[in-house]
């Protein structure tokens, strides 16, 4: 069947992001103060043909491993596997 | 010498190449390859992977291209010896497909950076630098917005343990400072070559830098090298013949 997993991708502590900086200042401007170290990674949802979750789970890994994160400068985490589409 | 130049849907610097070394150079043996194709053909002297925005930048620089259909048949080519030049978005692309070490990320200044840069020549002794002088300084454009090379501590050690810098970063004179350095690269990093040194990946424009009615006709010098190591392997059309 097809189940729904969601990767979320960060990018290494180290690596510089500006997405993530302007989005701080940004907070910081409208008074929240107690933001910091705002970074922004991705998240990246596929629908994936497999027997039970655990498989899915595992392919995903597999792609991810392969293309959609570089192991250099991110690191990617499965958060969900899911029979419908949308996060909880 | 053969060329063949990989044309991936958003490449802008292709034709760029085409006319270095084609009608600069003067190598007409030198044919666009869509990455569609499975096959770069016979005989090939020289793969360049050109400047651009392959897919856009999606994902990350030169992720999606480095599965395009033509780089197995590329990286095949490469780990078989064979010349590859990847020239801004090529350089993004090599590294993708782990036929250089390291990632480009991000200008450190955030900034597009588009300008004319200077680069040492840390190695005048590969076959893309034999026309060069160590030490020499190279005036070439760079025109990316992330080109900020980056690696592993262990990596970056090893890189230059291993003697793989080919371009530095530099003022005119050819110190290499941290005010010289546009986009934040480790080590003021402008160009690696692979352990074996048939791979060369580069931010800067050398096909920007041909002709000097362009600004400078630096970056010829590396296609002259090209040639000189690679003219030895001589084709003939059998309409030559």
């Amino acid at each position: 069947m097809t189940y729904f997993v969601y990767i979320a991708i960060e990018r290494k502590e180290a690596i510089l992001d500006p997405q993530g900086k302007a989005i701080e200042h940004a907070l910081g401007s409208l008074g929240f103060r107690e933001i910091e170290n705002t970074r922004v990674g991705k998240l990246i949802r596929l629908s994936v043909d497999a027997a039970n979750p655990d498989e899915a789970r595992s392919i995903a890994e597999q792609a991810s491993g392969k293309l959609l994160a570089n192991p250099i400068m991110e690191s990617f985490s499965v958060i969900q596997v899911k029979t419908e589409p949308g996060l909880r | 010498m053969r060329t063949r130049i990989i044309v991936f849907p958003g490449s802008n610097c292709d034709h760029d190449a085409m006319h270095a070394v084609r009608n600069v150079l003067g190598e007409p043996d030198t044919e666009f390859v869509w990455h569609k194709e499975d096959s770069i053909g016979q005989d090939v002297d020289l793969v360049i992977l050109p400047g651009g925005f392959s897919y856009g930048d999606y994902l990350r620089t030169g992720a999606i291209a480095r599965f395009s259909p033509v780089m197995k048949d590329v990286i095949r080519y490469a780990n078989e010896g064979g010349s590859v030049l990847g020239i801004c978005n090529g350089f993004q692309v090599l590294c993708e497909s782990g036929l250089l070490p390291g990632v480009l990320i991000r200008n450190e200044s955030l900034k597009f950076v588009c300008k004319e840069v200077y680069l040492n020549v840390e190695r005048d002794d590969t076959k893309f630098t034999n026309q060069l002088s160590h030490g020499e300084v190279l005036r070439i454009p760079i025109a990316h917005g992330e080109g900020n090379f980056i690696a592993t501590d262990e990596v970056l050690a090893d890189i230059e343990a291993n003697n793989q810098v080919v371009f530095r970063y530099a003022d005119a004179e050819g110190n290499v400072t941290r005010s010289a350095n546009p986009n934040g690269s480790s080590n003021n990093i402008a160009g690696i070559i692979s352990k074996e040194g048939n791979v060369l990946g580069l931010m800067p424009h050398p096909e920007r830098a041909c002709e000097a009615i362009l600004g400078s006709a630096d970056g010829l010098k590396i296609f002259q090298s090209l040639q000189r190591s690679l003219i030895t392997t001589e084709h003939f059309s059998t309409s030559a013949l």
